[in-house]
Parts: C-alpha cells; structure tokens; sequence
C-alpha cells in the first residue's frame, strides 16, 4: 500500500504546530497503525530527521497509551479498538490519513501527536478509590456475596483504559464517561457505599477544575470508547450526584 | 560462596514468615515521617508497595517511566491470580499451591519463599475484594474460580480476561489515595538512570525527566526497586514496548547481583508472528487451555496442504488430528505447564507439522468445549430436542462469555473468526524468571536496595506456572516487603533527610550524563531499532526455547560485537535536552546489549535442562528436559566486574527440607 500521511508537528507545548505531509508505501494489511508509523519513523531517522514522537506501550490494547486522532476520529475508523490494534487493512492504497493529537484544553500537547493527560489521574486521586487500609486485615473475600450481575455490571465499567477518547470524541471535550465508569464500578459494589457521596461529589469537583466541558448527551464518547463503556454509566453518575448533593 | 546470605529464618516452613515477622524490628509511627522511600516501577509489586509503605507512614516518591501508574505492564495480564483459598473444596491448601509452584519451578527457587507467597496468596484475595476488584463471581454471590495449567485443583480467581488490569487498578487507586494524602509524590515519565550508593548503601537515584530531558537527584532512605522483568532483551516478546532493565541492570552494575539471567519462561499460547514490520507479540491468555485443545495435523501432506491454503482446518477429520499434549501428557493433557506446552508446539512445527506460512504455528480450537457448553446449555434451559444449530449458537453464547475479550483481540489481529475456524498460536518470549538477587527479606547485595515482582530471581525457579506472577507482585509489595524494610530502617531513625549534593551524587550524575553524551555522540550509521533487532535474533535462535554450547558460544561472540559497533555507530536523532523517545530507547538497548550476554553466558555455564531452560545436549530418549540436582541445584548471582565477560558467579545451593526433588512428569 502507498499511503499520504499528514502529521502534526509541534516541538513543545509552546510551539506552533502544524501538519505535515509524507509519501510512505511498502505497508501491508497486517500491520498495527503504530507498526506503520515505526516504518515511516526509520525511514525519517536514517533520512537525519526527527521521528515523530507519540504515545505507545503494550500494543495490546489495555495499557491505554496510545491516542491518536485518525482522519477526526480517536483511535480511528475500526470499533472497539485502540489505534495499537488498529490495523492497515482498514484502509486502502492510496488513502490519505490525517494524524493528529487529541484534542482537549485538559490534555495540552507535550510533543508531535504526545499529549497530558495527567489531568485524568488527579481526577482519580480525588476520590476514584475504596479507602481501605492495604495491610492485609480485612475479612474473608466471600463473607459479602455480591449479585453477580452486579459484579459483571461493575467490571464493564471498571474496563475503561483511561486513554481520553471520550474527551477527544465529545465536542464538549467532557470527562463525563472516564468519571462516570469509576463511579459506577464503585456505585454497584457493596464495599463502595460508605464513601459514595463523597466519592461523586469529589470526582465531579475535580472534573470541572481540570476544564473538562459538560456533557450533552451527544454520545460520541461511547462509540469511540475502544472498551465499549456505556453511556449508562453518566446516567448513573447523575444519579449518585444528584443523591449525594440532595442529601447534603 | 559465604557472600550470599539468603537470611531465611531457621525453624518449620509453616511458621518461618510468623516467626521472622515477630523477630524483626520495628519503626515508630513518629519516626516514620522522617523516613523517605524510592519505589521504582508501579505496576503491581511497586504500586502496592509504594501504596502500603505510604500508608504506614513513610515519605513515598515513586517513579515510572509512563505517563501514569495505571499504564504498567501489569495491567496486560489476562489470566488469573491464584490463592489457596478452597473455595472450591477440590483439596487445595498453601502445601498445595507451594508443592505445584515448586515442582512447576523444576525445583530451582528457593522454598522458604514460595511457602510464604502460598501462605500470603489468601490474603490478596480478601484485599483486593475489599478494594473494590471486581472478580468474577458465581450466581450465588461467591467468587468465581478457574483452572490454569500445571495444577489439578480450581484455585485461579479472575476478572474475565482483564484480571491483571482490575488488580493492577486497585493498586493504582490505594496510591492515589496516598497520593491525595500527600504521602506519596508520583515522578511519572521519568526513568531511573542510576543509583547513587553513599557508604555502601542505596542512598537514592539519579533520573530523567522523559518531557524536559533534565536530570534529577532524588535520595531516600532506602531504594526499592520493582521494574518488572527483561524479556525485551529478544526484541519481540509480549511485554510493552517500553519495558526494559535499566534500573536493575545500573543497580546491578553498582553491586546488585544479577540472578538466573538464562531463566526466562516462553509462553506457549500467542498470536504468531505475521512479518517481518512486527513490533511485539500478543499473548492469548493461559486460561483458553481450560478449553481449547491443541493439536496439528497427523499427517504432513495435511499440514502442507493448509500451508498453501488448499485445505481448511475444520475439513480435517478427527481421526486426522493430532492432539499431541492430550497423547503425550494424559494426565494433565493441554493444562501441562507452559514449557512443557511449549516445547511440545516447537517439537512438532520443526518436525513439520506447523500451519501457518511459515510453519510456525499449532491450532488451539474450541469446536468440542462449544458442542460441550451447548449441550449442557439446553439441558439446563429445559430445550429438548435442540438441533446442530442451536446447540452451537447457545456454545457459542458460553465461550463468548468465557473468553469474549480474547476472541475479539484475536480477530482484529489475525482477520479470522475464532468461533468458526481454530486459533493459531505459537510459543513467544513472555516472562523472565531470572533478575536481581534477593534474601528473605528481598533486600539485594546493596544494603538498603530492596527488589520486589518480577524484577527479583526468588520465587519462580527456572518456569513460572500460570496466575502466579500477579500473586507474587502483590505479595511481595502489600504483605511482604513493607515488614522487611522496616528491619532495615529501624537503624536509620537518627540519620535524617539524606542530602543530594554530596560527592557521591555528584559523581552518579557524571556517570549518567557521560553515558547519555556518548550515545548523543555516536557516527550515525544505524538506528536504534537495527541495533534492537539483531540482538533479538541472536537471542531468539541462539538463546531461545532450545540452546547448545555452540551456538551460546557464538552468542556471546556475536552480542559483543554488536554492543562495539552499537556504541561506535548508533544514531539518535534530535537532542538530549527535551523529549527525546529515541535516546530513551538507546540507552535501554544499550543495557539489554550488556545483559544479553550475561544471559548467554549463564545459559552456557548451566550444563542441564531445567524449566524455561532447554539444553539440547541434556535431554531423555523422550525429549523431556533432563535435570541435574546434583550439579546444578544453585541459584547463579551474578557479580559485575565490567565487561559481561568479566562477571563473576556465585552460588546461593538451594536447599530443599520439606520437599522430595523428583522428576518432573506431567503424564
């Protein structure tokens, strides 16, 4: 395959950027979209010019690494699927891919295609957790039963891989899914209850402090989400917000 | 051999750790908060260490090379966690699951650890419930278990096929908590590049940060190192792109022993390599055993025919199947441990039976477990008289729920339909047994440099059993490693805070800029990746699933010559002095280039076939690997001299008093 690629170049955070074109082919269908830009990065390098730096670690689709906004959409054309695991046979020769970071006030550029998104972790740390001590004391694991449709309701959520392409579908740049899927995996498990009006009230606070927009139910974040979350999880997080803001 | 003191605590093995636990030192609550610690790596053995340590009441600063903890390479675990917990009442215990990680080791790890990681293992589970970890439960509410090769017994709890990401999020949220706290300060994208040592002791580390490219001096009271293991040493393996050994390899070259570097366990089930562009390999998780059944084609015109795609797999009658571990090894069948199962798939592709293009590749398929679930499918939904269809479709619905993520996975790699057509897998690189030397109390040769989860040598011998690597890294950083360093720091409470501008961080500094100016200062021949590659290839057919003197040799020959042209010719593009990906990949290929060898050279000093370690000239008439306890039962630590040629080994003798050695059989 001969594809064109237009890139986004941007040195740092302060820089200008702009997009770039390169000719690159020799690309087959069996290549990852990563795999390919590690093809057009070799090439770059024993040309003397610079790579183009992005985001990438496991490209088993879990780590929740990479990004990359595909010809305007996060992680690309395929469904369900992280642009790890993304792979050239869902373009065709002579296809011209636009190549871009995600965008979102909240996930400022750092290099080439490489965004923050640290905001995401300081959205956790304020509240994304069970505070249970780790020394190991607690009691026996089946000494609570839990619905099972419960659990496997709370695992669907807990699948989310953090990887902001909710922020980068939604017009809005909102956080509402990535929020929504820790509040719910901890709203549907029983040992999540005692902290769960301050876990929403907390996680939401942040949420806005970091310059996320608010949602709108447009719905692009759930179809881009490459773990399929679910828009249930806003509603959910609507519900325990306005719980835990009612009760005070 | 007295350099190596492995401190386990004298008594019986069921009351060493309560014992050691009650023997060793304690620090007051109010000289905690004058205690700093380093946790390098955030997966699952750094994050819940750094998590546990903060919550005692320690300064915590953590390190990862990600832009956030959650990205560890833990994350990616599919499988399982085992604990003897007997849920199941199928006859488990920690004897149990001591006995099957010992014997499954091929007896070459040492057993007054692993007794404690069976003994602990329970208790991970009651954690990480509490936590909030959603595992799988059964319709009564109970926890949901499975089976994973090399056991008889259900003790594997999971979280459909993502259980390493769920544990390694619980982690990941008792640091954040810290964190919010204000007990833990996350260095993220930032690298170790050194360790600094002040009178002998691991003092602190010199870093980068990965966005500016300055380099920093962080000290601490103590170092605890949990950087995972080394499998990208072989270019293609299944771990993240960017794992590496730096941080083990620089404590290394300061003075921590480097144990078992030749113990690295290859994993029987992965998507097979597709070309030559390939960056990494894709594991299918261990747990598809539990239903899927391996086999090859009994007959090589078969086999040849679905090479050149003139015959399909499910064509092949199934008298005209070879289902080669369920023949070899009834007993255990296709559950055998991964590298018996993995030898297995190597033995009948190179006898020619593979079935992808290049011959390298054996089918794992579901058609029996999908006409299984289905039958009992409609039995227990009361439908009579269900037809062929039917019975699939409602197979189909089980497996998916089973296995769904991992079907998914494969097809997007592979472009076929799991459910229509047999998987093709076959064995890749996975996880390294070998790593930094360690005592009970996981402290290495450095005083105060502590190692924990797959970056230490200790608890998986010369093979790693399924679902056990998750139990080890969250062992050793909730249950272990924050009571033995406390041993240590008891007799640091009058040191104070441990300043940055001494001459020993001065000079750790100038070793690290030395280095990174050298490799910035390279002719310009080749890239990083050409240098990566080729030491791959060397591992891979010279160091791989089966090795000979010859060829060792030739290894060794041939990775040093690659590490002189390397230093000489490699070119990074851009500048140290910012974000620079090229340079970190540099200085990571330039360490495995070092450990490559010592890897090759400690595969060439151990004259016998152990675990993941297969020497052709030590073998039965059977093909099975041939032991020899007599010469061999010893841990390799290795001590840097300089060059990898140069180092040093010594001999920590195992010593078994609870269990009997035996050959290990699986039939």
């Amino acid at each position: 395959m001969k594809l064109n690629l237009k890139i986004w170049r941007q040195k740092d955070a302060n820089a200008k950027g702009e997009l770039v074109t390169y000719p690159i082919k020799g690309i087959e269908g069996d290549m990852s979209f990563l795999e390919m830009l590690d093809v057009l990065n070799e090439e770059l390098i024993n040309k003397g010019d610079e790579p183009v730096q992005f985001d990438h670690d496991c490209r088993e689709g879990i780590c929740g690494a990479c990004s990359l906004q595909i010809n305007g959409e996060p992680h690309g054309p395929d469904r369900l699927v992280t642009t790890c695991q993304l792979h050239m046979r869902k373009f065709n020769d002579g296809d011209t891919i636009v190549i871009e970071p995600f965008r979102a006030t909240a996930f400022p550029v750092i290099n080439d295609l490489i965004v923050d998104r640290s905001s995401f972790d300081r959205i956790q740390q304020a509240g994304g957790y069970i505070s249970v001590n780790t020394s190991g004391n607690t009691v026996d694991a089946n000494a609570t039963p839990i619905n099972k449709h419960a659990a496997d309701e709370a695992m669907d959520a807990a699948t989310c891989i953090g990887c902001g392409a909710c922020v980068a579908a939604c017009k809005n740049a909102s956080a509402m899914l990535f929020t929504s899927a820790k509040v719910s995996q901890f709203a549907l498990l029983p040992q999540g209850q005692v902290e769960a009006v301050d876990r929403v009230q907390n996680m939401v606070r942040q949420m806005d402090l970091e310059g996320f927009g608010n949602c709108t139910n447009t719905g692009a974040c759930e179809i881009e989400c490459p773990k399929g979350i679910s828009l249930e999880n806003i509603a959910r997080m609507n519900r325990e917000y306005l719980s835990a803001t009612t009760k005070g | 051999m007295g350099i190596l003191d492995s401190k386990v605590p004298k008594g019986p093995l069921a009351a060493k750790w309560t014992q050691h636990k009650n023997d060793i030192n304690l620090v007051n609550p109010a000289n905690k908060r004058n205690i700093d610690i380093i946790v390098v790596g955030t997966g699952l053995a750094g994050g819940s260490a750094a998590a546990t340590l903060a919550e005692l009441g320690y300064n915590v600063k953590t390190f990862c090379y990600q832009d956030s903890p959650r990205r560890a390479h833990s994350i990616a675990a599919q499988g399982g966690i085992n604990a003897a917990k007997n849920y199941q009442g199928d006859g488990d215990s920690p004897y149990r699951l001591f006995y099957d990680t010992i014997k499954g080791g091929d007896y070459r790890s040492r057993e007054a650890n692993v007794y404690r990681l069976a003994e602990e293992s329970a208790n991970i589970i009651d954690q990480c419930v509490a936590q909030g970890v959603p595992f799988a439960r059964e319709y009564g509410g109970m926890l949901d278990n499975r089976s994973f090769g090399g056991v008889l017994v259900s003790r594997t709890f999971y979280a459909k096929g993502q259980t390493g990401q769920q544990l390694l999020l619980g982690a990941y949220s008792a640091m954040n908590r810290q964190i919010n706290r204000g007990k833990i300060q996350s260095f993220n994208r930032h690298e170790m590049m050194d360790m600094v040592l002040v009178d002998g002791k691991a003092r602190g580390i010199i870093a980068r940060d990965l966005v500016t490219g300055k380099i920093e001096r962080h000290s601490a009271h103590a170092v605890v190192l949990a950087t995972g293991g080394y499998g990208n040493v072989f270019f293609l393996s299944t771990n993240a792109m960017g794992s590496n050994v730096m941080a083990a390899w620089r404590a290394h070259r300061r003075g921590a022993f480097f144990a078992n570097p030749c113990f690295t366990q290859i994993h029987p089930t992965c998507i097979p390599v597709s070309g030559d562009h390939q960056s990494k390999l894709t594991l299918m998780s261990e747990s598809l055993r539990n239903d899927g059944r391996i086999w090859v084609p009994k007959r090589k015109d078969d086999a040849i025919a679905i090479r050149e795609g003139k015959l399909k797999p499910i064509q092949l009658k199934e008298e005209d199947r070879d289902y080669y571990l369920e023949r070899r090894y009834p007993a255990f069948g296709n559950l055998v441990p991964r590298d018996v199962a993995s030898r297995a798939a190597k033995e009948r592709c190179d006898a020619g039976f593979g079935v992808n293009k290049t011959g390298e590749a054996v089918y794992l398929d579901f058609a029996s477990a999908i006409q299984r679930y289905g039958e009992e499918e409609a039995l227990t939904h009361g439908i009579k008289n269900a037809d062929d269809k039917e019975i699939t479709r409602l197979g189909k619905k089980v497996v998916e729920a089973k296995y769904g993520n991992l079907f998914q996975m494969y097809e997007k790699i592979v472009d076929e339909n799991p459910y229509e057509t047999p998987m093709m897998i076959y064995p890749a690189v996975h996880y390294t047994m070998g790593g930094l030397w360690v005592d009970y109390n996981l402290q290495t040769t450095i005083e105060g440099c502590y190692c924990a989860g797959e970056a230490n040598f200790s608890d998986h011998g010369a093979n790693r059993l399924g679902a056990s690597a998750l139990m080890q890294g969250l062992a050793d950083g909730y249950f272990v490693l924050p009571y033995t360093i406390g041993d240590y720091l008891s007799k640091d409470i009058r040191t104070g805070a441990i300043p940055t501008d001494s001459p020993e961080f001065d000079a750790a500094e100038k070793t690290v800029q030395d280095r990174l100016d050298k490799l910035m200062a390279g002719s310009g021949q080749h890239s990083v990746d050409f240098y990566h590659k080729k030491l791959g290839k060397i591992m891979w057919d010279k160091c791989g699933m089966a090795r000979n003197a010859e060829h060792l040799q030739e290894a060794i020959d041939e990775i040093s010559a690659l590490r002189a042209d390397f230093w000489a010719n490699v070119k990074i593009p851009g500048k140290a002095d910012g974000m620079n990906q090229e340079l970190e990949k540099a200085g990571r290929v330039a360490d495995f280039l070092e450990l490559g060898e010592l890897f090759a050279k400690d595969a060439l000093t151990r004259n016998e076939s152990c675990g993941g370690h297969f020497r052709e000239e030590y073998q039965t008439a059977e093909g099975e690997a041939l032991r020899d306890d007599e010469n061999f039962k010893f841990v390799s630590a290795w001590e840097y001299k300089g060059e990898p040629k140069d180092a040093v080994l010594h001999k920590e003798e195992l010593k078994y008093e609870n269990i009997e050695l035996k050959t290990r059989s699986y039939k």
